[in-house]
């Protein structure tokens, strides 16, 4: 066990956890953030998708220890009022179904906007390939993420 | 906590301080055996002029919390923004609350009009008295009722105290389709804000005071045992605080966190009795089922007598192998026991079943077992299952404390219920023009529900009454079921046998359209030219419904217009839950693979409640039927699964899917299912275009393998 300090959604948290123990868990189980999903463990699905200094990493395969002094954003933290335009195009394009994998998504795509914000179709098959959602929702995301790129206008 | 506690409301008519309660009723299957006049769902209006409506069936992302309500409040004339929704746990109040066979819909349509119905006109009826004027002068309209030649209006929760008291009509009159101001709009999803800000509350995340995670080391070969265990290692983790075997199959490892549970079971040591199937595998599994191919088999649908055509024969046999749900939640349910009961917080398609066999399992009745339904991550039949429920009660029971089971992916995909594994026979005898005026299809695969063992009426697997049924009015028609045994486990996945029955019967149509040198969808207009009914089951198969669908997808798939260089379709259709289905997939060859780059869906439901969820049900089904087609696989070797995660059983992911377009047939007729009739015409339809670009038949499934 170690006790480490984590920055995550902009506030200090202590924990104490063992160092290698996937930051997936620690968001989860120790600080009750559960908006970041477990799927497989391995980093092939994109559901345990956070933002660590601004970049998508799959939490289910980065050790906690790797992220003390870094800059920790879940899905609970990525706007005020859980409005981001993201989250409203996810909305308005009625994206989700069981809505397990969304979060995931929505982070996914909210690296790639902030690095590309206006994505081509292409950039986001890119950005998005390494989420899987077995409800099929692929097309709608996709709509979702030219919506939000465009102002939040279709 | 849970949102979820305040379900069960007393008896039908009024709950006093609570307002006004309406009970409906469902009938259910097996009517006889359980309270099939219980009321099963209830709407409830308060002062506050809240209305609540209760949904008794599980949210799994096919929008029943969305589109159950919707109904509801058509009729009830509500103002949709004043809908609340609360979901049913398992009850005794509900009739059968198994949410699967594409039947949410059609099983609740007629008593949530009803039930909505029944409170409007209450409503009217308190409005009347209160104002002393002829009901006929009053109206119910967006959550009031006005009487519009004194230009007064009350709320609903006005009216509550008085509607209260007024006898409960026992007839009323429901609206017309043409009249529908709520069932057949866009509304959006009611569980869409909480999903995109992480809030909603899935299985896995459910929490309470003092809860421990578990997870179970289980025997990896199919019914092998625990022989013994060595936890030494285990209880070094930190945070392991117990390691005990459950039952005869499983050890569970109990932590502080899942990791902590993960990380004990990892050095756990289990010595397993490997018991009888350690040298099963999948090429041992078909052969018996070809060995039984050859055995008589139970005729499920029948026409006129093939045996008695003479003509020129053709035949094929097609196979298809067991496929995995890996919905994207895995397993998990919070159990807390306190000896004399037991409350569950399941992610689960099968309430009920779950109190049952919880009950069953820690020694309780069923009333002392209270299950709550969370939210679904996916389920596509794999929470038909109880068995995560069953082992976080007997892990709660031996530790005596709230606790949550976690499945890995890894436990679920080697641990799950698998799609049975089918070899179909076909074979027609043709006119001289080369239409099939005979058809057999022999269906070979084992029984789910025989498996488990439950009825298997007259060797017919009950499920092949919605799945397996006739598509052509083809004078000659026989279809046959032969059963055959596994110990594979078998489940319910998503379209269940339609999947296995379409792409033999629709490959085999295909094939015999080549044969006779006839485009594929003229030949099958051609076996549908006469309005036929055709007698399946409980169902009323026609034709004139199954042409419908396939003269607009070949119109709105541009059928028959020529393709750019490369490009190459493939057309198949297919009834099942009641709909009727076309589908038309648009493909290249790329490296010898095929990419889907288009697939245009038709379909006749009957009435649409919600056309946004429509679309989201089919085009979800679509992506899952071409991961079936294309990849779905699960093997054995040993007596064991050797798939295990996303990387040897692949979904499809953002890069393969196709543009999905959907077009209904617009219909006032009763719902039918949307769930799962877009899966099974997939791979017939995409293996078509495969033919079309290469000359090669595909009779086997997964294409890719």
């Amino acid at each position: 066990m170690a006790d480490l300090t984590l920055r995550v959604n902009g506030s200090e948290k202590k924990v104490s956890v063992s160092p290698e123990t996937p930051l997936l868990w620690v968001l989860r189980d120790t600080l009750e953030l559960t908006g970041t999903k477990f799927g497989c463990g391995a980093g092939l699905c994109g559901a345990c998708t956070v933002h660590v200094d601004g970049s998508a990493i799959r939490s289910c395969s980065t050790p906690v220890s790797q992220v003390t002094g870094k800059s920790i954003t879940t899905i609970e933290g990525l706007s005020a009022n859980g409005l981001h335009v993201l989250q409203q195009a996810w909305i308005a394009e009625e994206v989700p179904q069981c809505g397990y994998c969304q979060t995931g998504q929505i982070m996914s795509a909210a690296a790639l906007l902030a690095k590309t914000p206006n994505p081509s179709d292409d950039q986001i098959t890119q950005a998005m390939n390494g989420n899987l959602c077995r409800c099929g929702t692929y097309e709608r995301i996709r709509k979702a993420i030219h919506r939000a790129a465009s102002g939040g206008a279709r | 906590m849970s949102p979820l506690s305040r379900r069960e409301f007393v008896g039908a008519g009024i709950a006093g301080a609570a307002g006004l309660v309406i009970g409906f009723y469902l009938p259910h299957k097996g009517a006889a055996e359980k309270e099939s006049f219980s009321p099963n769902a209830y709407l409830r209006i308060t002062p506050d002029n809240k209305v609540t409506v209760v949904v008794a069936r599980s949210e799994m992302g096919q929008g029943v919390r969305t589109a159950l309500p919707m109904i509801l409040a058509e009729e009830l004339e509500a103002d949709w923004k004043q809908i609340e929704i609360e979901q049913a746990g398992a009850s005794t109040l509900f009739g059968d609350q198994t949410t699967g066979g594409s039947a949410s819909i059609r099983t609740t349509w007629d008593p949530m009009r009803k039930a909505g119905a029944t409170a409007r006109e209450m409503l009217i009826s308190a409005a009347a008295l209160t104002w002393g004027v002829p009901r006929s002068t009053c109206a119910a309209e967006n959550g009031h009722i006005k009487h519009a030649a004194s230009n007064r209006s009350l709320s609903y929760g006005d009216l509550v105290a008085k509607a209260s008291t007024l006898p409960i009509p026992s007839d009323v009159t429901l609206k017309q389709s043409k009249d529908y101001k709520i069932v057949g709009q866009r509304l959006a999803r009611v569980d869409s804000p909480a999903k995109v800000k992480g809030e909603a509350v899935f299985g896995i995340d459910f929490r309470m005071p003092g809860m421990k995670y578990a997870v179970l080391s289980r025997c990896p070969v199919i019914g092998g045992k625990v022989t013994s265990f060595d936890d030494k290692d285990s209880k070094k983790i930190a945070g392991v605080s117990y390691v005990g075997k459950i039952s005869d199959s499983a050890v569970a490892v109990v932590a502080a966190s899942a990791w902590g549970a993960m990380e004990g079971r990892r050095v756990l040591n289990v010595t397993w009795d490997e018991g009888p199937n350690k040298d099963l595998n999948t090429a041992a599994i078909l052969a018996s089922m070809k060995q039984a191919a050859s055995k008589k088999g139970v005729n499920i649908y029948s026409a006129g007598d093939p045996a008695k055509v003479s003509g020129r024969k053709i035949s094929a046999e097609y196979t298809l192998p067991f496929m995995a749900h890996a919905a994207m939640e895995p397993g998990n349910c919070t159990a807390s026991y306190q000896g004399s009961k037991c409350e569950l917080w399941a992610p689960t398609q099968v309430p009920q079943d779950c109190r049952d066999s919880v009950a069953t399992a820690v020694g309780l009745d069923s009333d002392q077992v209270k299950v709550n339904v969370t939210l679904m991550g996916g389920g596509f039949g794999r929470r038909l299952e109880h068995d995560y429920a069953v082992e976080a009660a007997l892990v709660s029971k031996a530790i005596n404390s709230p606790v949550k089971v976690v499945w890995t992916r890894e436990d679920d995909m080697r641990f799950s219920t698998y799609r049975p594994a089918s070899i179909h026979q076909l074979a027609a005898t043709l006119d001289g023009s080369g239409y099939p005026v005979a058809l057999t299809h022999r269906l070979i695969a084992p029984s789910i529900s025989g498996q488990k063992g439950q009825p298997v009426p007259n060797g017919v697997d009950p499920d092949l009454p919605d799945e397996a049924g006739p598509v052509y009015g083809i004078p000659n028609y026989s279809i046959e079921y032969v059963m055959t045994e596994t110990p594979v486990p078998l489940g319910w996945m998503r379209s269940v046998y339609a999947l296995q029955t379409a792409f033999a019967l629709e490959t085999f149509i295909d094939e015999l359209a080549v044969a006779a040198g006839k485009d594929p969808v003229q030949f099958r207009l051609h076996l549908l030219e006469k309005d036929q009914d055709l007698p399946y089951f409980t169902t009323m198969w026609k034709t004139s419904r199954m042409r419908g669908v396939l003269q607009l997808v070949a119109d709105r798939a541009g059928w028959g217009k020529p393709l750019p260089a490369g490009r190459y379709r493939g057309l198949a259709c297919f009834g099942c839950f009641q709909s009727y289905m076309a589908e038309v997939v648009e493909i290249s060859m790329e490296n010898d693979q095929p990419r889907v780059h288009r697939v245009v869906a038709a379909v006749d439901c009957g009435q649409i409640v919600n056309p946004s969820i429509l679309e989201q049900q089919i085009q979800g089904g679509i992506v899952y039927g071409l991961a079936n087609a294309l990849r779905a696989k699960i093997t054995i070797e040993k007596g064991r699964v050797m798939q295990g995660n996303f990387d040897d059983y692949a979904p499809l992911r953002m890069e393969e899917t196709p543009v999905v377009e959907v077009y209904a047939v617009p219909s006032a007729e009763a719902p039918t299912g949307i769930g799962e009739p877009s899966v099974p015409p997939v791979a017939p339809a995409l293996c078509s275009a495969i033919y079309g670009a290469t000359k090669k038949r595909i009779r086997a499934l997964p294409i890719l393998s």
